[in-house]
């Protein structure tokens, strides 16, 4: 019923999404969703793009309905969570399972969220290139690697 | 005691019991008691998935963790026992003897259970078996995170919720 419930509210099969179909659930510890989610929207302007979902107050089986109410509310064909080990991510992860498409990013940032809401394309690909714009924004400065190699040379 | 903590938490295998209690106690194996995941291969790669690479989680059903505890207990490396109720680690602490403090990190709200924390609801059940386990001299504290003061199982029960 989950999957007919989501299907009819996307419209659409995998892979022929537009970029106005570029919508996802970010769900996190505490105030996380809603914070980076009101980041999104201050320097982006696209924060519609995301629902918030925190996992405040939900023991394992409240958590797996209210990221399911929210990923059919807004027709979401990705969740972006916090910590990989966390239990957002392990909800997400066990939707996953059940919706066909559903796609699971992890280790959300400000970066990543901005390049797929800014995005265009095909679901998977913007995915793909979001979680690629939050490993590449990850920097350390000045890097251990250049001190080990200045002091080789 | 090789397994440094007997946790009751509803989501089982999360953020805080693998970075804030992982990291705090330096936990080098999870095991995780509860009879739906120990007989269900994926709810058991969805967990192990969750869990960093230094990390082991075993998985028992209660029957068999009772058997085994001993050996659990015995491995030299520091441990973690979770379970997701009160009834399945009262089990536990009653066949075994062997269990010391209970540490509940998470048990929300029901429609049953009455607050006593922000993060623990209690049915009168549950009540009653915790306080069955403090008068076999178990220690039962609320602790969310390492960095919490524990909340003694009296003091929890006088609350309600704040």
């Amino acid at each position: 019923m989950l999957v007919a419930t989501f299907r009819m509210m996307t419209n659409s099969a995998p892979g022929d999404e537009s970029s106005s179909d570029l919508r996802a659930v970010v769900a996190g510890h505490g105030e996380f969703a809603s914070g980076i989610i009101s980041a999104v929207q201050h320097i982006g302007g696209v924060g519609h793009a995301f629902r918030a979902l925190s996992n405040s107050s939900l023991d394992a089986g409240g958590l797996d309905a209210a990221l399911r109410e929210a990923v059919t509310a807004l027709g979401a064909r990705v969740i972006f969570t916090d910590l990989p080990g966390g239990s957002c991510t392990i909800a997400a992860r066990r939707l996953a399972h059940e919706v066909p498409g559903l796609i699971v990013v992890t280790g959300a940032n400000l970066p990543m969220l901005l390049e797929y809401a800014l995005g265009s394309g095909e679901v998977r690909l913007a995915a793909d290139r979001a979680a690629d714009r939050g490993r590449e924004a990850i920097t350390v400065t000045p890097s251990l690697n250049r001190a080990e190699g200045s002091r080789a040379h | 005691m090789p397994i440094e903590l007997y946790r009751i938490d509803d989501r089982l295998i999360h953020g805080q019991v693998v970075v804030g209690w992982g990291r705090a106690l330096n936990v080098a194996f999870v095991l995780l008691v509860d009879d739906g995941v120990a007989g269900s291969e994926w709810e058991q790669e969805l967990y192990r998935m969750g869990t960093p690479p230094e990390m082991e989680v075993k998985f028992e059903s209660a029957a068999a963790a009772i058997k085994h505890l001993g050996a659990y207990q015995a491995d030299p490396r520091p441990g973690l026992l979770l379970t997701a109720d009160v009834e399945t680690m009262r089990r536990l602490v009653e066949a075994t003897g062997t269990v010391r403090q209970v540490n509940l990190g998470g048990l929300h709200h029901r429609a049953d259970r009455a607050p006593r924390l922000r993060y623990v609801f209690l049915s009168p059940d549950e009540e009653h078996a915790l306080r069955g386990l403090a008068a076999r001299g178990v220690s039962v504290t609320a602790q969310d995170v390492p960095s919490a003061a524990p909340v003694p199982l009296d003091e929890l029960l006088a609350g309600s919720g704040a």
